[in-house]
């Protein structure tokens, strides 16, 4: 019995800590996001202003223009990270991330659409986005649907209708007029900028309900990552499992990418950055390494450049996770992980 | 210690894309023995025995534990009582031996998952069955082959069900992990009475550790029974097509399969 | 032997067809005799006569080169990976050529084709190497799955990096988005001209290939066993592909799914043995670039849909259904 103690304290031990040094980067940039910037406050000014006793000055810079954009980016990256990170878990292969399968390219075809074509801006934009995600998961799953669903046809399928997607786009792009296809770009690429507490409360409500739908459900993915054969010799109902598991992480995926646009590469690196954190597939780690990650480069994104230009949140990500991407699966070993 | 539980098809008929593997099959598995299923490629053993796991949905007829019929059982009841061990299992990456075997005690945790102390001896008492115990923290994937399918074991054994089913445990293994791995199945049936259906391929080891012998051709059962009565010259050349002498096996006695070929004939 | 003779005959038979269809239809409604004309005895003052020659002989030509360029390269890209479903759009090998033409253009100005040419080839060479040695990892093996997403991988990078340049560059991304979605309009023949060395040496490079696939086909170890140098012809099939590939994307941008969907067609004629798959997808792709083409001017009329959105628009379905019907080795 010691063995088998000794063996899971350790490994819940190398967890705890790795999820406190996660939070603990985590809150450093909230301050520094709070803090810095082209009106900077100090520290005990800042935690006066978030106690409610600031000056008028402090308070708007902070909790009308800062705050709401922090807590954006913290909901957008625990978001699109769990989705990543159950992606990942479900499809059986960390290459597997809804940016690659055409979800959150459904997103971004919706959400171009309603801008070039009806015109349209803010949330409606956004109720888009989400309904387009939706739609194009529900074909991607229908479609793949034979017997009951299988990992690789799902990201086969899914992979197909991204290029599909992507024409599609092209076609509203080249129809647009040059510059309302550039505000369409900035869309597509992800931005936290100008958000409002109207903005984050509508997250906030959607994440609120689905990270809780997440942690009834992780003790079935624990069990389908045994295969289905084992998982249903120990009692588990896979398919109603799965496709569960698979409607919260679009939806997830959905609310992420309507409420801030598509932030490239979030949802992809997340899991695999977790993984080599803490080895085995880790929900907590993952959630706060997007955190972490989108909320350092909106503070990358808004300091990189001087004169208060702001850098696109995408871009930041995209350039930090796309070399990080390929590098991973470059070095990630054939067997055993596909 | 463990009441017996039965286990039976019925008219049972399987089939993959529309074509009929077995047809109208009716088998009875002793409860409390070792049950082993023989036959050649593709004659339907596996199919059998996911049908009798409830992978497979029967295109007619009917599976029944203990007289009711399988797919009426709520999921994690029907796991408390019947385990598997299927042909190709996957372990995630990185995950170790206590964790794996931890995932056994799911048929008997709630939603809310937390292991208890009765969870925590369980696992326990799986790894000391299958002498996994200084395993526990090892990384599955880094482990041979015998020691892989001793912990997949212990999985199942963690699940303490009544009945348990093997698809072809020894297919991949070396000689010296095949024996290893049917005298751990056969110490269980012994201290725990759990009744233990299996797949081989190996007629002789089936011969050596059966209780009750079922052999398999084109989808139907060629004969049933004692190794004694079943393994005959008759039946090896009705099931596998081949010539050959039977003898007693000189260790144990059960009936060893010695087969005759085009250069190797007999005097 | 002769049955696939004749379809290749019928095939050449059925070019014709096209191209002819290609300088007779389209959003402008013209006679046949003046069609006939404007080729045989042109007359400089009529608009007809100045739409076909100007307009859609150059884009049947490109369609037919870039589409003949595909479907041959797609074959050859089966045959090296021994993936069903490999296609340079999917694999990333266009994204590659479309990101260096970018940079071209971006931070070279260049706006002539002949001159962002060399920066496609340069694309297209670096997107294959990168795919292939993502999609097989350590262990050092693809497989169709991994190697398809690999590709997808890539695509969003390499996707990633054009979006940055166009977003701080408008001239940019207004060339650019027209020319990323396929479009066999807008160029002219002088940059045919240029790349056609290119494509030739493409297609001969593709005939001697074609029998050392049939060898990989077995397997790397049987291959060997058999006398093949594998690495060899590892080498000598990606330079195909990657010339192929690069004039394709050169001269119509990045066009997906014409490098899946020809192979496939083609196998059901004639069989597994690649030379003759890539013989006929050489015509078989030319006939479905030029007829998608043709599509496009028909069906939204009096506008026109590119070329490339109608593949990827008929070109996703029959991936799916390859993807139901069969299955594609997991491993």
């Amino acid at each position: 019995m010691s063995a088998l103690v000794a063996a899971r304290a350790v490994r819940r031990s190398r967890a705890r800590l790795v999820t406190i040094v996660l939070l603990g980067a985590v809150l450093v940039i909230a301050a520094l996001s709070l803090a810095v910037g082209a009106y900077s406050v100090s520290l005990p000014d800042l935690l006066a202003t978030l106690a409610g006793q600031g000056n008028s000055k402090n308070e708007f810079i902070v909790l009308r223009l800062r705050l709401p954009r922090l807590t954006m980016a913290v909901l957008a990256g625990l978001a699109f990270a769990l989705a990543g990170a159950l992606f990942q878990a479900l499809l059986g292969n960390p290459l597997a991330s809804p940016d690659l399968i055409g979800i959150t390219g459904g997103a971004s075809v919706a959400a171009v659409f309603a801008i070039l074509v009806l015109g349209l801006s803010g949330f409606a934009v956004s109720g888009f986005a989400f309904v387009g995600a939706l739609v194009v998961a529900s074909t991607i799953y229908l479609l793949s649907w034979r017997q009951g669903i299988a990992g690789y046809r799902f990201v086969l399928v899914g992979i197909g209708i991204a290029f599909m997607v992507q024409a599609a786009l092209g076609y509203l792009l080249t129809r647009a007029d040059v510059r309302d296809a550039q505000g369409a770009l900035v869309w597509m690429v992800g931005s936290l900028s100008g958000t409002l507490w109207t903005e984050v409360a509508v997250a906030a409500i959607s994440v609120g309900v689905l990270v809780p739908a997440v942690i009834v459900l992780a003790p079935k993915l624990r069990m389908l990552q045994l295969g289905d054969d084992t998982a249903r010799g120990l009692g588990v109902r896979v398919d109603l499992s799965r496709v569960l598991l698979l409607a919260v992480a679009v939806a997830l995926a959905a609310v992420a990418t309507a409420s801030v646009g598509p932030i490239a590469f979030v949802a992809f690196v997340a899991g695999p950055i977790a993984r080599r954190l803490v080895p085995g597939t880790s929900l907590v780690p993952s959630a706060l390494v997007g955190v972490l990650l989108v909320s350092t480069a909106d503070f990358v994104s808004q300091h990189l450049l001087p004169g208060g230009v702001q850098v696109p949140v995408g871009i930041i990500t995209g350039a930090i996770g796309a070399p990080y991407l390929l590098w991973l699966l470059a070095t990630r070993r054939s067997r055993g992980e596909a | 210690m463990t009441e017996s539980h039965t286990l039976t098809a019925r008219e049972l008929s399987l089939a993959y894309d529309g074509a009929d593997i077995i047809d109208h099959l009716d088998v009875s598995i002793p409860p409390g023995s070792i049950t082993v299923i023989v036959g050649a490629n593709a004659c339907g053993k596996s199919t059998l025995l996911r049908g009798l796991a409830r992978l497979m949905k029967p295109r007619v007829g009917r599976v029944e534990v203990d007289g009711r019929d399988i797919h009426s059982y709520p999921s994690k009841q029907l796991a408390r009582l019947v385990g598997l061990l299927p042909q190709h299992p996957v372990a995630p990456a990185g995950i170790t031996v206590a964790d794996l075997v931890a995932r056994g005690r799911y048929p008997h945790q709630g939603w809310f998952a937390r292991g208890t102390a009765a969870d925590d001896a369980a696992i326990a008492h799986a790894l000391e069955q299958t002498s996994t115990t200084e395993l526990a923290g090892r990384a599955v994937e880094e482990l041979s082959g015998g020691q892989r399918q001793r912990v997949w074991i212990a999985m199942a054994l963690a699940q303490e069900p009544e009945i348990l089913l093997l698809d072809e445990p020894t297919t991949f293994l070396d000689v010296t992990h095949q024996v290893e791995v049917l005298d751990l199945l056969m110490h269980l049936n012994k201290e725990r009475g759990t009744t233990v259906v299996m797949v081989l391929h190996d007629l002789n080891l089936a011969a050596r550790y059966a209780d009750h012998l079922i052999v398999m051709a084109k989808g139907a059962i060629v004969a049933s029974g004692a190794p004694d009565e079943v393994i005959t010259v008759e039946t090896v050349r009705a099931a596998f097509d081949l010539e050959s002498v039977v003898i007693a096996d000189p260790v144990c006695g059960s009936p060893m399969v010695v087969p005759i070929g085009r250069f190797h004939q007999l005097g | 032997m002769t049955r696939r003779t004749l379809g290749l005959v019928v095939l050449a038979i059925a070019v014709l067809a096209v191209v002819f269809v290609s300088l007779a239809f389209g959003t402008r409604q013209i006679s046949l005799d003046a069609v006939f004309a404007a080729i045989i005895d042109p007359d400089l003052s009529n608009n007809d006569h100045a739409v076909v020659r100007d307009l859609r002989v150059p884009r049947t030509v490109i369609g037919l080169l870039a589409g003949a360029a595909l479907g041959v390269a797609g074959g050859i890209m089966q045959g090296l990976t021994r993936n069903p479903l490999a296609d340079p759009g999917l694999l990333g090998v266009n994204a590659g050529a479309s990101l260096f033409v970018v940079l071209g253009i971006t931070f070279f100005g260049i706006t002539a084709a002949t001159g962002y040419v060399w920066f496609a080839f340069a694309g297209a060479a670096v997107a294959t190497v990168v795919v292939y040695a993502v999609g097989a990892g350590r262990g050092g093996h693809a497989t169709p799955v991994t190697l398809t997403l690999a590709g997808a991988a890539v695509t969003a990078v390499l996707t990633s990096i054009i979006t940055l340049v166009l977003l701080s560059n408008l001239e940019t991304l207004n060339q650019y988005r027209f020319w990323s979605v396929g479009s066999l309009v807008g160029r002219d023949l002088s940059t045919v001209v240029v790349l056609l060395p290119f494509l030739i040496a493409g297609f001969a490079l593709a005939a001697v290939v074609a029998r050392m696939l049939n060898v990989l086909a077995l397997g790397d170890d049987v291959a060997r066993g058999l006398g093949q140098n594998v690495s060899l012809a590892r080498v000598l099939a990606a330079v195909a592909i990657v010339i192929l590939c690069g004039g394709a994307t050169s001269i119509a941008g990045p066009i997906v799914f014409v490098g899946l969907v020809v192979p496939h067609i083609v196998r059901r004629f004639t069989g597994p043995d690649y030379r003759w798959v890539l013989a006929y997808s050489f015509f078989v792709g030319a006939i479905l670039l030029v007829l998608a083409d043709v599509v496009g001017r028909l069906i939204v009329q009096p506008t026109e849909l590119e070329a490339g959105i109608v593949v990827a628009f008929l070109g996703a379905p029959v991936m799916i259904a390859l993807v139901r019907r069969s299955k594609v080795g997991v491993l």
